[in-house]
Parts: C-alpha cells; structure tokens; sequence
C-alpha cells in the first residue's frame, strides 16, 4: 500500500479497498472543475401506481443483490426504527456485502452490529457513532468505512464517489406520489434536507411513510418526480426520541461558564456587529447556553441577526419570535418549537446540505455565516480538532456538519479543558477531522486560546473580561490536573477514512489493538 | 478457602464521575493483589496502579486486596480515597498521604468581600476541580448537612487534599466543619487545620463555648504544625438559642470574621414554614445583622435555595442588603453574578464617593479643615462611608487602576 503525508502532517493511503485515494491538501486547495454525476432517467409515460404493500414488496420491486449500497437520512435520530427494519430483512433474504450508506447513526442502531459480523454489512460511508463505531475501531468491518461531513456527503453523492443503489426515505408526512415533508405526523421532525441528495441520485427511491394525506403532500421537502415507491408502515419510531419535548440548558456551572466566555467572546471581539451578524450553534449543552446569551447580548446591544443557523431549538425560535434575527436557516430541528415554528413561521426555512455545506456548488451559505461554535472531542496545539475519535482511539462519532459548519467567517471550539481526567487540549489530535487552518478560536472555562493565523481577533479583544491563554498554556495546565495520558495501541490495519468535505483524505482510523 | 476470607471488606469512594470506589480487604500473607478498573483504562491505567502500589507501600501493606472502580478520578482524589479506605481498615492513627504537587497557599488578606459564599459537598470531588473559575468570593467546601454519616471520614480527608491541590483563586477557602459535640467536629479539626484553609465555619451555634473549644483545639493544632498563619472562624446560627446569644457568639474570639445565618434549620426549629418573602425569620435576621456589626464583624445572609428563579434571588438579596447583610450564600454558581452586583457599589456610588475623597483631599492642600462637594458640607460620616464604598469598590474589581490615585 502506497502512503503519503497530507497537508496537516498525516500519512493516508493513495489506494484503500481498489479505490483511488486523494490526501488532504488544505481546506482551500480544491478549486472545482469536475464534473457531477447523473441520475437514471425515467419516462411518466402514464400513471404509475407507486403504492406497495410493505417494505419487503419494497426489496423485491427494487431487486436488491449483494454488494448494493443503501442509504438512508438520520432525521428521526435515536428514535429511528427504519434502518433496522430495513436492514433485518435484507439479512433475512441472506444478502452479502451490502454497503450502508446513513446520514447518521444514533445508539438505537446497536443492532447493526451483528449485520456487520455477520458480513451482512461490509462496510459504512456516512457516519456512525456509539456501537456500531466500537465495532469499526475492532476491526469488524470487511472492507474500510468512510466518515464524511454532511457537505462532504451530498457531495460525494452528487460526484459519484458514493453511488447509491437504494434510497429508503422515513417521510414523517408523504402522499402516495412521493411528495414528502417532516412537517406533520406523529413522528414530525422538521426539516428532511439530508435526504434530498438520496432522493436526486440513487437509483431506487422508496417513500416509507406513517402518516399518507391525500395528494399533493406540500411542502414538498422531497419530490414525487424523484420516487419510485412508497410504502406505508404502522410506525416509523418513537416520537419522544425523534425530538425531545423540550430542550433544556445545562445546569454544568462549568458548561455555562464556557457558553458564557463564547458570547462574551463574540461581543467583546467585534464579531457581534450591527449589521451582517449571523451565527450558528447546536444542540448540545453548551451551544443551547451560547444561544441564549447570544440572545441577551443582543437584545441589550440592539442587535438583529440577519440569519441565524439550526439544528433549530427553542432558544433559537425564540430570537426569531422576539424579533432577535430575521430568518432560522434550519437544517435539522431538536425539539418540538423548532418543529412548530417552521411549520408556522414563514421565515424559519427548511434547508438542506447542498444549499448550505456542500463544497462543490457555485456557493453554500457556510462561509456566509459570521461565526459558528462548535464542540470538540480534542484540539491540538496546531488547532487541528477531532470529532470521531476519543483519546483512548475509539471512533465513537460521525463528523455531522463539523467541517462544513467550520467554513463559517469565524469558528469557535467550545471544549471543557478536562473530561473526567481526560485532557481536550492534547500536543497532537488521536486523528484529525478538520485541519487547524478552519478554526479560529478554542474556548473553555480557563479561558481563551487564539489561533495565531487570527491576531486581528486577539488585538480587538484587549478590552474584554474574558482571560485570554495561548493553547500551550491550556495545554500545560490540563496536563497539570491529569498528569500526561500514555497513547491508545492500534494495529497496522485502516478502519475508516475521514474525508475532508473536498473529497481529499485529511486522516485514518486505524483497529484498536485491545488488550485480551 | 481463601486466605482473605477472615478480614472484613472495605468499601470507600463513590461510582460517580471524577471519582473512585475503592475496595479494599487485608490479608495477614499472600501479598497484594491489585485489580485496576477504569472509565480512563487506556490513557491512565498504569499510573493509577501505580499511584496504588505506592500508597500500600506508603501505609506499609504488603498483603491483602484492593480492587478500585474508576471514573476519571484525579490523583488527590485517588490518594483521598485509598487513605481513607486504609484509615477504615487499620484505624486513625495511619499518616497523611498527601497529594503532589501542592498549590502554593495564596496569601491572606487583612480583609475582604464575602458578597457571595459557594456551598459544595465535601464529598464530590468533581465540583471542586473548577470551583475556583466562578469567581465566588469565597468557596465551602462542607463536611457538615451535605455529607451523610458513612461518607464523613472519607470526606474529611477528601477535603484535606483538595485543600492542598487544587487552586481556588482569589476565592477565600472555607471548610465547614461539623459540630465539636457530634462524633466527627474533633477529627474534622484534626485532619483540617493542617491543610490551612482560610476559614472555619462552625455550625449550629448556640453559644460562646461553642467557639471557645473549636479555638482552643485550632490553637493546639495550629502550634503542633507550626503554622503562624491564623484561620478565621465563621460562626453558623441556625436555631433560636443562637439567635438569642448572638452578641455573645459574635464576642466569643478575635477570630470571628463573619456571622452567618442559616434560614433552614432555624425556621425548622421555631416550627415555622420557610417561606419566600422569609418573615419567620425577619427579626432573627436582624438581630444577627446587630450582633455582627456590635462586634464589628461582617454578616452575611443565608443561601436562595430556587437556583432557576434569579429574579426571586434578586427580590431577596437586595432585602438582605436592606437588612444590613454583607453577603449570602450561594448553592450554584449562575446565583453568584446578580448578588455581586446587588452587594457591590453602583456606578453613580463609586463616582460620588470619589468626588467626595476628591473635595476632601483638595480641602487638605489647601489647609482648609472643611470641605465641600457643590453646596453641600462634607462630614465625616459621609467621608468615611465613601472611603468605605472605594474600598469596596477596588475589591470588587470595579476601581480602574489610574482612577485609583
């Protein structure tokens, strides 16, 4: 096997599995000029009854074989029951090899993980995370997985890096031509945009729906002209692990601690303008936090957000309720506000990866926005961060929309220095998922940490409260509390490629070596 | 049959993150057998076996036990731990198996704001690690109502090493200890004041003699160490007898440097609901607020148990300040922002007593002996209570250097 050192230092493979490999050559290098793919062209010569009693007709009609690869979106998130339904009976018919192609993985999805020993499953490209991950650093996989960013997967779609044989849709609300949206149902979820390159590309679309209404079915997310099949079940999952009721803020004093430095960080640093002020944060505890001391801050400066970026949350309906920001650009909704608000509100807009993280298009809004705060597994002293894997060599979680997000005009990491003992800020990252080049800023309840390439930030923060470190200095002091960790052992063998949303290899994962 | 079947077992620590349980069972021969489990296997494992070896060597155990169930405990922690699980099985009278390195003790000043006083239990070692960031005035680390009776003796020497590791800034470090007439206030005592935390806070006081004895035990144990450095004390008044003798508590050593007052056992002991708006103990309050400042010491105010109600922490705070209160107690740390604000001096404060230093300083040059600010006549009351609010003001951070002068 041929090896090569990439742009942030790391060797990769040119060829994996008889597959040409691109290395990393900086987050900017790639300057288009290839060319996409093309679907299948179909003729509606006349009406086509598209109605099919049951995921299995659903397989048949398709004619699934070894060695065929099946996509699916992650929208329904933990409480998804689609992809094991699926997959259960394409192991029950005996398929071989079949290539898994999710948007995400969510723990409910545990039982993949005997699919894969049993050579059902040879490998994932997408995202995995939690059981199905521990399988992949075993070495359980046949051939090597590929981890990609939300981008970096409409992307490859859309290239034809990852040609996908049979789309299986979960439609939380579908009429029987296709048109579908997550608008309504009992298993609502908002937006259905990671579906949207499935739809357009793969070979066979299949509508699996809980909820049929009359034709037309509008909005329609996913269009009837893309959709093959549509198939009705009893249920698509659990609605109380689809969204959460409510999402609520951390009481963590040391979460809100770093969410409160983040905000204090944008407003003191400039990035909070008047005008052009955009931002984008998650889901996650501290990001709920940031948002609503984003809010505070610009209510009291009387500051309105041109747009500001979901994963959509209550605290971020808020804004545009209280008139905060002008538009929600939504790309996945949390809770039941997000769900309700872009269903209701004219200007919370459904979007989807091509419009919003996708490399290869004449334009998606991630660098349109401002600034983007973003969690981390670990950040090196280059400012090279890992999501996908932990310090002790796990790959335990997919991308997302990481290095998409992280295009944004400034991208903040907000980390906790320490995870019970285990340090975030290490001398260099387990494996590299977005180069140091895309991050701006590191943020913890220390302080903060600049990335040199971006003094102009450092020099407008002289007037603020907010302590202000080099990353060597978070470093150190990590290392102070927890004393240096020794290194996970891996073997020789590539377990998943992380792809850079360009196409390139920016790292590998390599198998655990685990201690019998 | 096992040669570890005779001598009991036991059981230290808890399954909880940034911390340990620790198993741990003598043996008269056999040596040791050391069995290491860890959410940090991977990264840690061999330094927590042997952080492990060494302690049994430390404490000179050669044979028996020791299983440990580990959630990313740090290494004061695992040594809190396993002292303590050898204090259990080989009594009291083993050594200290101190943490390293130590912080350097930060400074004591002659005095200080204790606008806000942050309550963590002394037996969760994961609150501790960054209590210090909060910018609390100062941090309690509590061996007393937040402890249950099994968990004391492991808390006090939990508490000991974080004392002696991990650095609370420029928040003042305060142990509470529990009561000298309990089974645990003279261990407490005995394992604390090595450590040299700032401040006691003695609880459940109902009278002079309760301070007198904790001071008498302090000053022997502070002259075995050698320690110059004097540790204040806090009296906690809690019940109607303390109320009632709060003159003679405030009186009862030089080391007295606050009051405090606690809403919930009183109101428990005089029978009354504990309320919001607080009536039941309104006039308790205030005799306290008296006693303290009799004795020309601080007093500060119980906690607002609500943490997600910050407009009733508000409501109640600026009360206590009304009463005289120099500060409250705080249970997490969202609370200690909006009573730093209420106990400091606002902005027109700060400008106004610095016009009146001002008037009285140009006054002085020119060998005026009164001043004046506009019309008015500057007495010195007035001077003093705007010396007092500088004061206050610097300390609080809220004084820009060259404003200072």
């Amino acid at each position: 096997m041929e090896w090569k050192k990439n742009a942030v230092g790391r060797l990769v493979p040119l060829e994996i599995d008889g597959k040409q490999l691109k290395p990393f050559e900086g987050a900017y290098a790639d300057q288009g000029g290839g060319r996409q793919t093309g679907a299948r062209i179909c003729a509606a010569a006349s009406y086509r009854d598209k109605m099919l009693k049951s995921i299995d007709e659903a397989i048949d009609a398709c004619k699934i074989q070894d060695g065929m690869t099946i996509g699916f979106h992650h929208h329904l998130r933990n409480g998804d029951i689609l992809i094991n339904l699926v997959m259960e009976k394409l192991a029950a018919r005996g398929l071989k090899d079949l290539v898994l192609a999710p948007s995400a993985l969510f723990p409910t999805h545990e039982k993949l993980v005997s699919y894969i020993e049993q050579g059902v499953i040879s490998h994932i490209e997408g995202s995995m995370n939690g059981p199905v991950g521990r399988a992949c650093s075993l070495g359980k996989m046949k051939k090597t997985a590929v981890l990609r960013s939300h981008g970096g997967r409409y992307r490859a779609i859309q290239d034809g890096d990852l040609k996908i044989d049979v789309a299986f849709i979960a439609a939380p609300c579908a009429d029987s031509h296709g048109n579908a949206n997550g608008l309504h149902g009992p298993s609502a979820c908002g937006p259905l945009g990671f579906a949207l390159a499935d739809s357009l590309w793969a070979e066979r679309v299949v509508v699996v729906t809980d909820h049929l209404v009359p034709f037309p079915c509008f909005p329609w997310s996913i269009e009837g002209g893309h959709v093959d099949f549509v198939v009705t079940v009893d249920t698509l999952g659990d609605p109380s692990q689809i969204i959460s009721g409510t999402t609520r803020i951390t009481r963590s004093p040391t979460r809100l601690l770093i969410a409160d430095y983040a905000a204090q960080f944008v407003r003191d640093s400039g990035i909070m303008t008047d005008e052009n002020f955009s931002f984008q944060a998650g889901a996650g505890g501290v990001s709920l936090a940031f948002v609503k001391y984003m809010g505070e801050m610009m209510r009291e400066k009387g500051v309105i957000a041109d747009f500001v970026r979901g994963g959509s949350t209550q605290y971020m309906v808020d804004l545009l309720e209280n008139g905060l920001t002008r538009f929600i650009l939504d790309g996945q909704s949390f809770d039941l506000d997000g769900v309700r608000s872009l269903r209701e509100n004219p200007n919370h807009i459904e979007t989807n990866p091509f419009v919003s993280y996708n490399y290869h298009t004449k334009g998606c809004f991630a660098n349109r926005v401002k600034v983007s705060v973003l969690g981390a597994t670990e950040i090196d002293l280059d400012f090279n961060v890992n999501v996908n894997t932990h310090s002790d060599g796990w790959l335990l979680h997919g991308i997302g929309g990481f290095t998409d997000a992280a295009d944004a005009q400034v991208t903040i990491i907000t980390a906790p220095l320490v995870r019970n003992r285990v340090p975030i800020v290490v001398d260099s990252v387990t494996s590299v998922t977005a180069p140091g080049e895309m991050i701006d800023v590191l943020v913890t309840e220390y302080g903060v940490a600049i990335n040199p390439r971006r003094l102009d930030l450092l020099d407008r923060l002289n007037k603020s409260a907010i302590p202000v470190l080099s990353i060597e200095e978070l470093h150190n002091r990590a290392l102070q509390m927890t004393g240096e960790p020794e290194k996970p052992q891996f073997t020789d063998r590539v377990v998943a490629l992380i792809e850079f949303r360009d196409g390139t290899v920016i790292d590998v994962v390599r198998q655990l070596q685990t201690k019998s | 049959m096992s040669i570890f079947a005779q001598s009991p077992l036991h059981t230290v620590g808890r399954e909880e993150k940034s911390d340990c349980l620790i198993e741990l069972q003598l043996a008269s021969s056999g040596g040791r057998a050391i069995k290491v489990h860890s959410s940090v296997q991977e990264l840690y494992g061999n330094q927590i076996r042997i952080t492990l070896e060494s302690a049994l060597d430390f404490f000179a155990i050669s044979h028996g036990k020791l299983v440990i169930r580990d959630f990313g405990a740090l290494d004061h922690v695992l040594k809190a731990r396993i002292e303590a699980a050898v204090r259990a099985a080989c009594g009291d009278q083993v050594p200290a198996l101190l943490p390293e390195p130590r912080i350097a003790l930060p400074p004591k000043p002659a005095s200080r704001l204790r606008r806000s006083r942050l309550y963590l239990p002394g037996n969760q070692p994961d609150l501790a690690l960054n209590a210090g960031l909060f910018q609390a005035d100062a941090i309690i680390l509590d061996l007393e109502d937040s402890v249950a009776p099994p968990h004391k003796a492991a808390a006090r020497i939990l508490v000991r090493n974080t004392l002696a590791s991990i650095d609370f800034g420029r928040s003042e470090r305060i142990v509470r200890i529990n009561p000298l007439s309990s089974p645990y206030g003279q261990d407490d005592l005995l394992q604390i004041v090595a450590a040299q935390p700032d401040t006691l806070l003695i609880p459940k006081c109902e009278n002079a003699v309760d301070i007198r004895s904790v001071e008498e035990r302090v000053s022997q144990l502070e002259q075995t160490h050698g320690i110059d450095r004097k540790i204040s004390f806090m009296p906690l008044i809690e019940s109607a007898r303390g109320v009632m003798m709060a003159q003679e508590i405030a009186f009862a050593s030089e080391r007295n440097c606050a009051l405090c007052f606690g809403a919930e056992d009183f109101s428990a002991d005089i029978g009354a609901e504990r309320s919001q708006e607080g009536k039941e103990s309104l006039v308790a309050r205030s005799l306290i607020v008296l006693a303290a400042k009799a004795a020309r010491i601080q007093v500060l105010d119980t906690v607002y148990s609500d943490v997600e109600n910050i407009t009733g922490l508000i409501e109640s705070t600026r009360e206590s300040l009304q009463l005289g209160f120099d500060g409250r107690g705080v249970i997490h740390p969202s609370q200690i922002r909006p009573i730093h604000d209420i106990f400091s001096p606002s902005a027109e404060q700060i400008e106004k007593a610095r016009l009146i230093i001002q008037a009285v300083e140009e006054a002085k040059s020119k060998g005026s002996g009164v001043a004046a600010l506009g019309s008015k006549m500057i007495d010195a009351p007035v001077v003093a209570r705007a010396q007092k609010v500088l004061s206050m003001a610097r300390a609080a951070g809220l004084l820009e250097p060259d404003r200072e002068s």
